[in-house]
């Protein structure tokens, strides 16, 4: 078996990981990218529409062009990767087991690991509808690989399951390549992507989004005849007498991302209730050394915040092999931060009591869509540590909050923090103009 | 769209800058004159207009590609072409083949369906390596 040594070695290469490395090299380390796919970029590369890197780039790129930005930049740095090469295991002691047809099976040895694997779809298991399981039925994800990457489209005539923006983006797509999108079906009562999505994707082309729906059966034995939907209740019971049917050979399911578990939790690291690995303010799991950041950690919206929470892990692995690695050191306590009213899930889950002389950045995501409310952040003595009104939160959009320590002060003697998204009573005066 | 008579909204434009997602109404007034309302800043306004005299939109698909690492390669328009010209744009990629290896950035297509605007491509692609 061949094995190798690096500094940090990095399990995905996409925009997470191109990031993580940049900066890793930036800081003096050598980073290793292992990739099981053909080539860098990750899912970005399948993401052909425009809306890419408004923040990174102040301009509006599409999925490929932004990865191709990071990949050149990983080039021109040097970064050592090797693709289609599949990570299988990951030991308490930083060996990286991973497989490729060149090589075999390989050995390597880090000092840090970064794992950026990205996220995968929910699949009809996920949902549970009944019928058949005929051919036909495919994750918008995966349509979307087939139409933009290998160039062939998976039926003529669709139904697609799910208001999310990949959902959207593939019903235009797909109008374009002269398919046949009978209906975009959501089971929430609100459309679960961008008003933008929804307006250029479904409106400009009579696309009918139907809200309060799922699908309920499915026709059709060897192929996809059709799919019946019905409306659903509060409970998401269907509801008796509310049933349209629908002729396709072709159900795309955008029903929502999950975080790539599997190797986190083979590698032995705890995982937060609601996916992905629990982390501390450096993005450091629950195994000494061993970050994540990027879809493996929750799932993004917008690739510019994958980049910048890569470029911290980064950093933090640097900061990890240069002054922790292979060295005891005396551990300060944690403070737990949990998700509140309103508030699916928070990110870090722990803030390290030694430092709260850093600036702290909170990502979350709300329940439900409101208006005019109040992000706030409290201790368990009701202490409030942070305000912010906001005209407008959506389920769909990953908020990030940056706790500066000068401004807001966490007293290193409290146990849990707790954010909250309230209603707000009186009018909203905007303390914050919306982008 | 149907016309309204007695309010005299012509249109209304669900605004897309921003997640507040303004309803904008364009209304003509008996002198024939039009207004927007509805919007709650500039950038709102100048997209209603926009959208409402002359809508545009960012084109990207893929074109087929001869001898290429991969079977397609996924391009862009340089900038906004007119709604009413997508689907001409549409049939000129559909009936266009391109060689490898392409550029980033390389234009592939000029001034396509007459709108001033090139199809350039969105990455890289290699020759494909026997
Ligand atoms: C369909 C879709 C549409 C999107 N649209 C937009 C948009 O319009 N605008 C925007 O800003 N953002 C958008 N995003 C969000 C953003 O693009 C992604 O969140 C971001 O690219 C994710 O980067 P990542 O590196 O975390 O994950 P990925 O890009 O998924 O990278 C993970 C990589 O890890 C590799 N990998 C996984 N497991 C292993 C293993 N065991 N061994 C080796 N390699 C492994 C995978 O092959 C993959 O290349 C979209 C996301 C999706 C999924
Ligand atoms: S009008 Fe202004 S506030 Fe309203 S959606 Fe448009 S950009 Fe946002």
């Amino acid at each position: 078996m061949k094995q190798y040594e690096t500094d940090v070695a990095i399990i995905g290469g996409g925009a997470a990981g191109l990031a993580s490395a940049i900066e890793i090299k930036k800081g003096g380390l050598e980073p290793l990218i292992l990739e099981r796919d053909v080539e860098l970029g990750g899912i970005l590369l399948q993401c052909i529409h425009a809306g890419f890197g408004l923040t990174e780039f102040n301009t509006e790129l599409t999925g490929p062009e932004y990865a191709q930005k990071f990949i050149n930049n990983a080039l021109e740095k040097q970064i050592a990767y090797k693709l289609d090469t599949m990570v299988i295991e990951i030991t308490q002691d930083k060996k990286i087991y991973a497989v490729n047809n060149e090589e075999g099976l390989i050995e390597i040895q880090a000092k840090a690991i970064i794992l950026a694997m990205g996220c995968r779809e929910r699949t009809r298991g996920a949902i549970n509808i009944p019928g058949f399981r005929p051919s036909g039925i495919y994750t918008a994800g995966q349509a979307q690989r087939f139409v933009n990457i290998e160039g062939y489209l998976p039926g003529r005539t669709y139904v697609i399951l799910g208001s999310g923006d990949i959902g959207m983006i593939m019903a235009r797509r797909l109008t374009w390549e002269g398919c046949n999108v009978k209906a975009v079906v959501e089971i929430q009562p609100y459309v679960s992507g961008l008003i933008r999505n929804q307006v250029q994707c479904l409106e400009d082309y009579g696309i009918p989004l139907i809200t309060g729906f799922t699908v309920t059966k499915i026709h059709g034995k060897d192929r996809l005849k059709g799919v019946t939907v019905s409306k659903v209740d509060r409970n998401f019971d269907r509801i008796i007498g509310t049933d349209r049917f629908f002729e396709c050979d072709t159900l795309l399911l955008s029903v929502g991302l999950i975080p790539e578990n599997e190797l986190t939790l083979q590698a032995g690291a705890e995982i937060s209730s609601m996916g992905g690995p629990i982390v501390d303010n450096n993005l450091e799991t629950t195994l000494e050394g061993v970050f994540a950041c990027g879809n493996v950690l929750q799932v993004h919206d917008l690739v510019d915040l994958v980049s910048a929470e890569a470029k911290r892990a980064g950093q933090n692995a640097v900061k990890y092999v240069n002054e922790r690695y292979k060295k005891k050191m005396e551990k300060k306590g944690q403070i737990i931060c949990i998700a509140g009213e309103n508030v699916n899930y928070v990110k870090p889950d722990r803030i390290n009591i030694s430092d709260l002389d850093e600036e702290i950045i909170f990502t979350f995501r709300v329940k439900k869509p409101d208006r005019r409310i109040q992000v706030q952040i409290k201790d368990e003595t009701n202490r409030e540590i942070y305000k912010r009104k906001k005209r407008y939160v959506i389920p769909s959009e990953m908020i990030e909050l940056k706790l500066n320590p000068e401004k807001y002060e966490i007293d290193p003697t409290c146990s849990q923090l707790v954010l909250e998204v309230i209603p707000v009573k009186e009018p909203l005066i905007d303390e914050e103009e919306e982008e | 769209m149907q016309s309204c008579e007695d309010s005299g909204v012509i249109k209304t434009i669900r605004c897309i800058v921003c997640p507040t997602g303004c309803e904008i109404e364009v209304k003509e007034k008996p002198d024939g004159e039009v207004e927007f309302e509805g919007y709650t800043c500039k950038r709102g306004l100048d997209y209603a207009k926009q959208e409402f005299y002359e809508p545009k939109r960012v084109l990207t698909t893929t074109i087929r590609v001869e001898n290429g690492f991969l079977p397609l390669v996924p391009v862009r328009v340089d900038k906004a072409i007119a709604k009413a010209k997508l689907n001409d744009a549409l049939d000129i990629i559909a009936n266009t083949i391109i060689k490898a290896p392409i550029k980033m950035g390389d234009i592939l297509i000029e001034n396509i369906a007459g709108e001033d605007a090139n199809i350039i491509a969105s990455r890289d692609l290699p020759i494909l390596e026997e």
